[in-house]
């Protein structure tokens, strides 16, 4: 969900690091990791984990527990800086959201989960960007009362199992995860290793979010890899296959100069948020869902080959500067050039023709309904 | 032929005045899997080291430039419905463009493939 580069010369590594290395794995300084860009190719990578099941390292990512007197208590806290519902969270389910700065731009997206143990009552587990972590980190212990601790769990790893047959892998390997609805967490116990599983992703496709303590983390990697449907995926087939979902990656298509109305993310604020507000940047994204924003995030397709990267002019059909790429490249799935993009309002209803500017050509393009490729979440099992 | 290499990643086989250019086997395999390659018009002239071509991969794009003077003489269209000929035969079947050499002394500034091999291992 988010990138940002840094010093290679210093750069921390997940406790997976050594299987990328001798799996061969080309890797990449990623927001302060060396982490696996790709290990077969981007485009074997992506197809594979659209048709069987694809298991990604995404330990560099945050995860971070609240932990208050009840859930009352620890929902209220955060619900003062991120626009979703959480107190009204069911126990076991999970959330997307954002927090948010005092003018509704987007410090960071992330994923909010309530266990449905009453033991854990009070606590929330959140998972956050790799590369916004210090920040996020911070911005809780600055707003938070005294009485809900923020516990950062460095001590745990996260794999991403995704694609149609992740479900029967994991069944398979002890964890009964077929009757789980999208969106919903809980533990499980995988190849004899204790772990916490949500059925989420980030993929667009069925599939698992399994968290588990770094010093099993290699064994569960291992036993998740020895099974037939399983192939590693690296970072650069991660952003391919989000693209084609059509969901930000933070640092691109969502930052804090865009807000979650801008960025077509209303859906994510429940309706007792839109109406009583009373989080961080309640007034600009109050008012944007009332009077509509001046831009917003859009899909575009490409007619011809050449791709469109982030930073591409976007022009109207009459040639005015409507807008700017904010991630763009070739979509494996759809095997053409997609991309998204901010554009002023008026243009945004897909099917608008328009142009981007590639090399100092305008390439033809249509706003196109996001996302690129259907999803194939599983919100209730059969 | 003669075949000379530059530190872009570039081969250039030489045969009387007309240079066939392409990328290398290294460049292909860092560039990974490519989709789409954009070819000069035949007649262009390019002064060495300008833009002459570019090829993205997934990820991203990447120029490919006249490693001598000349003007095009002939591009290598089958690239345009199969990028994917980059990656599987870049030295052969996978090459870009032909120019005719404007001054064939330019030449002399490149790398041969022993020097070239060990460039890359210097990497």
């Amino acid at each position: 969900m988010s990138a940002a580069d840094s010093d290679p010369t210093d750069l921390r590594t997940t406790p997976l690091d050594a299987r990328h290395r001798a799996l061969g794995a080309r890797m990449v300084p990623f927001a302060g990791y060396a982490m696996p860009v790709q290990y077969a190719g981007i485009l074997a990578e992506h197809l594979h984990t659209r048709d069987k099941a694809g298991l990604f390292d995404v330990s560099h990512m945050g995860q971070v527990f609240l932990v208050g007197p009840d859930h009352a208590t620890t929902a209220a806290a955060l619900e003062a800086l991120v626009p979703a519902d959480i107190v009204n969270l069911a126990p076991g389910a999970q959330r997307y959201s954002q927090f948010l700065t005092e003018t509704g731009g987007i410090v960071d997206d992330l994923m909010i989960h309530r266990s449905a143990d009453p033991a854990d009552d009070g606590r929330l587990f959140l998972v956050v960007n790799a590369g916004r972590k210090e920040i996020d980190y911070a911005l809780l212990r600055a707003h938070l009362p005294p009485a809900v601790a923020v516990e950062v769990a460095d001590d745990r790893a996260l794999l991403a199992l995704q694609g149609p047959l992740a479900v029967t892998v994991l069944t398979r390997s002890g964890a009964d995860v077929t009757g789980m609805p999208f969106m919903t967490a809980g533990p499980a116990t995988i190849a004899g290793i204790p772990c916490h599983v949500s059925r989420s992703g980030y993929t667009g496709e069925d599939g698992f979010e399994i968290s588990v303590l770094a010093t099993r983390a290699g064994e569960l990697w291992d036993a998740l890899l020895a099974e037939p449907e399983v192939a590693p995926v690296g970072l650069g087939a991660r952003d391919s296959l989000r693209l084609e979902a059509g969901l930000c990656l933070h640092g691109h298509d969502i930052n804090e100069t865009t807000t979650p109305v801008e960025a077509n993310l209303v859906w994510s604020i429940q309706k007792r948020r839109r109406a009583e507000g009373g989080f961080r940047g309640d007034g600009v994204v109050l008012r944007e869902i009332a009077e509509g924003p001046k831009r917003r995030r859009v899909g575009l397709r490409l007619e011809g080959r050449a791709p469109a990267r982030e930073g591409t002019p976007i022009l109207s059909a009459a040639g005015a500067d409507i807008g700017t790429v904010t991630s763009g490249g070739f979509g494996p799935s759809v095997g053409a050039p997609i991309a998204m993009g901010y554009v002023a309002a008026a243009f945004a209803a897909p099917g608008t023709p328009v142009q981007l500017l590639v090399r100092g050509k305008p390439l033809a393009a249509t706003v196109a309904a996001l996302p690129f490729v259907p999803a194939r979440f599983v919100r209730k099992p059969a | 032929m003669p075949v000379y290499f530059t530190t872009d990643h570039e081969w250039i086989a030489v045969d009387g005045d007309i240079a066939m250019i392409g990328i290398t086997n290294y460049a292909q395999s860092a560039l990974g899997d490519v989709v789409y390659v954009e070819l000069p018009a035949v007649g262009k002239t390019f002064a060495k080291g300008d833009e002459a071509a570019v090829v993205e991969s997934v990820k991203a794009a990447s120029e490919v430039y006249a490693a001598v003077s000349g003007t095009v003489t002939e591009v290598n269209d089958a690239l345009v419905d199969e990028p994917a000929k980059v990656n599987a035969a870049p030295e052969t079947d996978g090459w870009f463009l032909k120019l005719k050499l404007a001054d064939p002394a330019e030449l002399d500034g490149l790398m041969s493939r022993s020097a070239y091999d060990d460039y890359c291992e210097s990497l």
